[in-house]
């Protein structure tokens, strides 16, 4: 498949808007489904070192 | 030799395991990603009837496939944690569920977003759409009921109901298709016929769809990792891992 120029590739034979938009929509769902992952693992391991310097307090 | 299969559902052996397995799997999605879009954008041709908007269907196919399949998977681990009572089985089936649900919202919009320009609406209740739509209710719905039972025992047994009732909407989902007359295309891709679309347009699909393979296990091992430290936290093992992270 050759392009030609980057305008073609961006145009995509006049169906641009719906081709970009899907992989963009679908980049935006994996960056924030990774993004609430590392923030579930940063607060649980906050929480946990917490509690477990806490016990040993007593 | 005979294994011991028994071992790595253990949470004790699983945890370090999957720790181990994860970025390879990551590796791999990633790689798989930048061949299977050179192949979506550089190689496959332009199709005869649909032009160019066509290249949706590299993400869309292999999200709606994943989307049914977690959920497969997810009832199986559910339904086997009801029955064997295993601590991993319904950790496993809570790790894939916000994975199979952000996939069948990718497969809801961009079929949206493919129908637009192929079909001039961006929605039909029609009935491929309609129960993907249910597929992603009935996801939110296993998600909120087991996160909404503080009883972690009790939200593992309502969740696997629910996921094993709802497993009977999949196959309506996947055979929408031929037993009602829908909107939606027909499987382009199936087990009975010969694939009705070029090679390189197959190739990039199935590249795609096995990126998203390794995507899916990478992110579900790494939530169970989570979930197994959060319910264990009191165990030997758990306490040993945060020790030595602390």
């Amino acid at each position: 498949m050759n392009w030609g120029s980057w305008s073609n590739f961006i145009d995509m034979g006049g169906r641009g808007f719906y081709v970009w938009g899907s992989y963009l929509i679908t980049l935006v769902c994996i960056v924030l489904e990774l993004g609430l992952l590392a923030r579930h693992k940063r607060t649980l391991w906050q929480r946990l070192t917490q509690i477990m310097k806490l016990n040993k307090q007593g | 030799m005979t294994i011991n299969w028994f071992k790595y559902s253990s949470p004790a052996t699983f945890y370090p395991l999957a720790g181990k397995m994860i970025p390879l799997f990551y590796a791999l999605a990633a790689i798989l990603t930048v061949i299977g879009l050179y192949i979506s954008f550089f190689v496959a041709p332009t199709d005869a009837t649909q032009g160019e908007a066509y290249r949706i269907i590299f993400i869309h196919v292999p999200a709606a496939w994943m989307s049914m399949f977690i959920y497969l998977v997810m009832a199986m681990w559910a339904g086997l944690g009801l029955v064997m009572n295993t601590r991993l089985s319904s950790i496993m089936a809570q790790a894939l569920a916000p994975t199979g649900a952000m996939f069948t919202f990718v497969a809801l919009i961009t079929g949206a977003f493919w129908g637009k320009p192929t079909w001039g609406t961006w929605w039909e209740w029609d009935a491929r759409m309609t129960s993907e739509l249910i597929l992603l209710f009935l996801y939110i719905g296993y998600m909120s009921l087991t996160a909404a039972i503080d009883d972690v025992r009790r939200a593992d047994k309502a969740g696997a109901i629910l996921a094993l009732v709802g497993a009977v909407n999949v196959p309506i989902i996947y055979f929408s298709v031929k037993w009602w007359n829908t909107l939606h295309q027909g499987a382009s891709v199936s087990i009975t016929h010969a694939p009705s679309m070029a090679k390189t347009m197959l190739l990039g699909m199935l590249i795609m769809a096995l990126a998203a393979w390794m995507y899916s296990i990478a992110v579900a091992l790494s939530r169970a990792r989570l979930l197994m430290l959060e319910r264990e936290k009191s165990t030997a093992w758990a306490q040993e891992v945060l020790e030595q992270k602390s």
